[in-house]
């Protein structure tokens, strides 16, 4: 039997550093996936006897793309320890910082991460514009919208300006790639209409990253959150700043309405026949720990956008609770010491790198049958979860949440699709757009209310607290949704000083490799099944590992370079370590 | 290898970043004569791509009083008299004949995210007709093999022609075991030594690949250092800032287009256009620290009326770059702006020096010259420039001065 071993290393056009590694049958059908992140840094470890005050500005740099979550997750878990609850004009600040987090960081997956594997640039030059026109028009009606771009002259401009490109001889980015390959399904018009939009795109996100500049400062790394609040007074007092947010806001959602989802509808169908055979469907245990809080209760306390829960098997008829204690890590494939599964609070961390296994032809091959990634291999009650837009919507469905229910709902009666399309890589695409629409509209509601809230008055953005009290002894937790997924940040406080520091984050339950019962990762466990049209052009695995919208850097964080235990500070107390 | 962090560390507490803001009329002429020699080669060469600005431009709805104002704009972000505005103009249509390599290794992507912000030029100008970008982990199309060959192929094209642009620390623990990349599994110092050989100058972008960042921040659990710890024989651009700023990004590759050379550098190697001021000095609540108005705690009465923030931890004073100038995401906002202290981003080891939300006088902090423990105020003399001597002491004095007067007023 003629099986061969693929490597693909860099996987471009995600975050962070990711190798893939793949066997095929001769029927060029995926048996075997491993995912392996080749880079960390330490930054759990950098945390430690730092002031928790100032954790959120270190913590946010876990990753520059979804910055402002970690942000937020670090400041809500020092929040969580001190017992701080914000105030109403924080909490939708917050909210909407992390709401264009959302339409910026999904709509640049789509187009410009996730699009050239379903858009192949180089057929978009044989399109008829006129019947592009139609084309776009077509899939938009889907929805009842208009079409974003329903101009000939349009579709001609994006063709004549790609064309004065591809004929200088170097496509600098966009060269050497798989196009032409059969791999590709769509029509020339519709390539077109998706090659427009990808540039459309790239200015709408600086748009979107504008929204978050607004009340964050800049972006990425906003610089506005607190222990207790956020900075940003003069930016909600200001009426005019609250209406450039609004109408930045207006223009991004008209993009996502007329353009974002019609062409997911336009991609769905094309490739619907993969989505059906469930192609990408992955572990099928879908969890999500819940965000986005709609009143101001404390902690974990408020309604939220996003209900927590889990969901197994692809059962929708059944809905587990989140207990944040059932969480441990796994290292048996790690490159870390040990064995034993332990509780983030508790984690021991020793990093044991044993390298790559064996090396021909100048590759390097995991060493797959021992330890072969940085990222731990995260557990839920002992069960491998996928985390992400997909298993909100999942989980938001199974627990009736009527919002949820109905955008979901509406997008596949849209779409013509069945709810079992939802189980694959398309699925997994389609989630995430039709998360990104609900976000926009009821990011409308927020602006709104916080304008009103502060009309009437309120200008405080900040609770006291009496950090000396609240900092001798405590614990806490941030625990809610990037958009990759659920993400956690855990803190033990003691003397004023961080004793220990973990995160647990959505990539690391997506990326992971085998736990110690052989089990795969989500990654992994998607692959299995996948044809490859081509073995030397591994498109279809890149488009099924992009579904995820990998973010590796966040997913590798800890280490403990001295071989201490981490967590366990009644052993082993660091409390009172002054950062000289 | 010689120890760079460290004597970094000792260059900075000299006096440092001093710009000459007119360099005098000889100076100038010359330099335009150059400037003008160098873009009249560069119009000669193949071009990568044939483009016309202007065409270019108003495809995007830019029309040329538009792109002018842009110029001057750039051209005194530059320190270039006006004179220089038709340079700094045909410069921007030849920027395509210099090559761009971008390499990420220990990073978070901030600075590819922040580049992607970029304004003037817009991100799809900067890809399609702008610059002639080769190769870029996060938005280019093909991975793997392909990616790899993609890179060599440009390397080889532009040997000794290319701009390198890195963006993260490089890991050298466990013989730089903690990242490594492409199918043989290289180590991002072997895959950083081997790009930057025949590059024409490097450009690292980041706090991170300037002097470490994040991950060097102590205890630096992986030994991470920047790219200037390693290169050597190379011109080497460090435009730190967490993330830096995409117009600065900018400045440095039309400078560099423009004469030929990498700009005038400071004596950490950031370029001093960008880097020659402190935040503090054009801040917009400098009034307010003039008159001892200052913002005590979060939300109080001084954060509703945009007073000056050093007690909350500003960091502006010890801080040179130039966001309080053109501040960030199409000049939306920044960080003061938001309210929010100065976390001295585009400092070495800031991470273990600024970024805290308290003055540096309630700091806990041990002077890097060692010694006895000193507040901020008898720090600051040791380790800034002459400026910043005074500023505790008058961040106390002006407030005694503004509550004296205030019980007058009372009286």
């Amino acid at each position: 039997m003629a099986q061969k071993h693929l490597v693909i290393d860099p996987i471009t056009r995600i975050e962070g550093h990711l190798r893939i590694e793949a066997i095929i049958d001769e029927n060029n059908v995926v048996t075997d996936a491993y995912s392996s992140s080749t880079m960390f840094r330490g930054i759990e470890e950098i945390l430690k006897g730092r002031d928790p005050r100032d954790c959120g500005l270190l913590a946010m740099r876990i990753c520059g793309v979804c910055t402002g979550t970690h942000y937020q997750r670090s400041i809500e878990a020092v929040e969580h320890a001190f017992g701080v609850t914000i105030p109403k004009n924080a909490r939708l600040v917050r909210n909407l910082i992390q709401g264009a987090l959302y339409l910026h960081d999904h709509v640049v997956h789509f187009y410009h991460l996730h699009a050239l594997d379903w858009v192949d640039i180089t057929e978009a030059l044989k399109a008829n514009p006129k019947a592009t026109v139609l084309e776009a028009q077509k899939w938009a009606s889907l929805s009842g919208q208009r079409a974003w771009n329903a101009s000939e002259d349009t579709y001609i401009q994006v063709q004549e300006r790609v064309t004065k490109y591809v004929k200088q001889g170097r496509l600098g980015i966009f060269g050497n790639a798989y196009w032409g390959s059969k791999g590709f399904k769509l029509t020339p018009e519709q390539n077109l209409i998706g090659l427009s939009h990808y540039l459309d795109a790239l200015e709408l996100q600086r748009d979107m990253a504008k929204m978050m500049a607004i009340f964050g400062g800049k972006n990425p790394h906003p610089q506005s959150f607190v222990v207790g609040g956020v900075t940003c007074v003069q930016d909600i007092k200001n009426p005019a700043r609250i209406a450039e947010f609004k109408q930045l806001l207006k223009r991004s959602r008209k993009f996502i309405k007329e353009a974002y989802l019609p062409d997911v509808y336009m991609a769905g169908t094309m490739y619907a026949d993969e989505a059906l055979e469930g192609i990408g469907g992955g572990i099928g245990n879908f969890m999500c720990f819940g965000d986005f809080n709609l009143d101001d209760l404390p902690f974990y306390k408020s309604s939220k956008l996003f209900p927590a829960g889990i969901v197994k098997n692809r059962d929708l008829s059944k809905v587990y609770e989140v207990d944040q204690s059932k969480i441990t890590e796994d290292v048996t494939h790690a490159w870390y010491e040990g064995t034993t599964n332990l509780h983030p609070y508790d984690g021991v961390t020793k990093p044991n790198y044993t390298g790559f296994g064996k090396k021909e032809n100048n590759i390097a091959y995991l060493d797959t049958k021992n330890k072969y990634s940085w990222i731990k291999s995260p557990l839920y009650d002992d069960e491998r979860m996928e985390v992400g837009p997909l298993a909100r919507m999942i989980v938001g469905v199974a627990n009736k949440d009527e919002r949820i229910s109905k955008y979901v709902t509406t997008f596949l009666k849209n779409g013509n699709l069945p709810t079992t399309v939802l189980f694959s890589t398309v699925g997994r695409t389609a989630a995430r757009a039709i998360e990104t629409e609900l976000m926009s509209d009821v990011m409308m509601d927020w602006v709104d209310e916080l304008a009103s809230n502060v009309a009437h008055g309120d200008l405080s953005t900040w609770t006291e607290f009496n950090f000396d009290n609240v900092s001798k002894d405590a614990q806490g937790y941030g625990m809610a949704e990037a958009p990759r997924g659920g993400l956690g940040h855990w803190v033990k406080i003691k003397d004023g000083k961080v004793a220990n520091y973990q995160a647990v984050v959505p990539s690391t339950w997506n990326a992971a490799p085998r736990d110690y019962k052989g089990r795969l990762g989500a990654y992994e466990a998607s692959l299995i099944g996948t044809k490859v049209a081509n073995p030397d052009q591994p498109l279809e695995i890149l488009r099924t590992i992009h579904s995820f919208d990998p973010c590796i850097a966040c997913a590798v964080h800890i280490i403990d370079t001295n071989g201490k235990e981490l967590g366990v500070y009644k052993v082993d107390p660091i409390g009172g370590t002054s950062r000289a | 290898m010689i120890d760079s962090t460290q004597m970094v560390k000792k260059i900075f507490t000299q006096k440092s970043g001093r710009v000459e803001t007119n360099k005098g009329e000889e100076y100038y002429n010359s330099l335009f004569e150059k400037a003008k020699s160098r873009l009249k080669s560069l119009r000669v060469q193949p071009a990568l791509r044939d483009v016309d600005i202007m065409d270019v431009l108003e495809t995007e709805g830019v029309n040329r009083r538009d792109f002018m104002k842009w110029v001057s704009a750039t051209t005194a972000t530059l320190m270039l008299p006006p004179m220089f505005a038709p340079l700094v103009a045909e410069a921007t249509e030849l920027m395509n004949r210099v090559p761009v390599i971008w390499i990420e290794l220990q990073d978070c992507a901030g600075n590819t995210e922040a580049l992607l912000r970029s304004s003037a030029p817009t991100v799809d100008d900067l890809l399609f007709d702008v610059l002639s970008l080769e190769f870029h982990h996060a938005l280019m199309a093909c991975a793997g093999h392909d990616a790899e060959h993609q890179l060599d192929e440009a390397m080889e094209h532009f040997k000794d022609k290319y701009l390198l642009f890195v963006e993260g620390s490089i890991p050298t623990g466990m013989n730089g075991n903690y990242g490594t990349i492409g199918p043989a599994g290289e180590t991002f110092q072997e895959h950083l030594m081997r790009l930057s050989k025949d590059a024409a100058a490097i450009v690292a972008v980041g706090t991170c690949a300037t002097f470490g960042g994040v991950p060097a921040a102590a205890p630096n659990p992986t030994k991470a250092v920047g790219v200037m710890d390693l290169v050597r024989g190379k011109p080497v651009v460090n435009i730190p800032a967490c993330p830096a700023n995409p117009a600065n990004m900018v400045g440095v590759v039309l400078h560099y287009v423009l004469t030929g050379q990498i700009p005038e550098l400071d004596s950490l190697l950031r370029p001093k256009f960008a880097f020659g001021y402190r935040i503090h000095d054009n801040c917009e609540r400098r009034a307010h620290f003039d008159a001892g108005e200052f913002v005590e705690e979060w939300g109080d009465e001084g954060a509703k009326n945009n007073w000056c923030l050093y007690k909350v931890g500003c960091k502006g004073p010890m801080t040179f770059n130039n966001c309080s100038i053109i501040r960030y995401n199409e000049g939306t906002n920044w960080p003061i702006g938001a309210g929010h202290g100065c976390i001295g981003c585009s400092e070495p080891d800031f991470w273990d020096k600024y970024a805290y939300q308290r003055p540096m006088a309630n700091a806990n902090i041990k002077p890097p010259t060692g010694g006895v423990e000193r507040t901020v105020d008898e720090f600051g003399l040791g380790l800034l420039t002459a400026t910043a001597i005074g500023i505790g002491v008058h961040a106390v004095a002006s407030v005694v001065a503004n509550k004296k007067s205030k019980e007058e007023e009372e009286k």
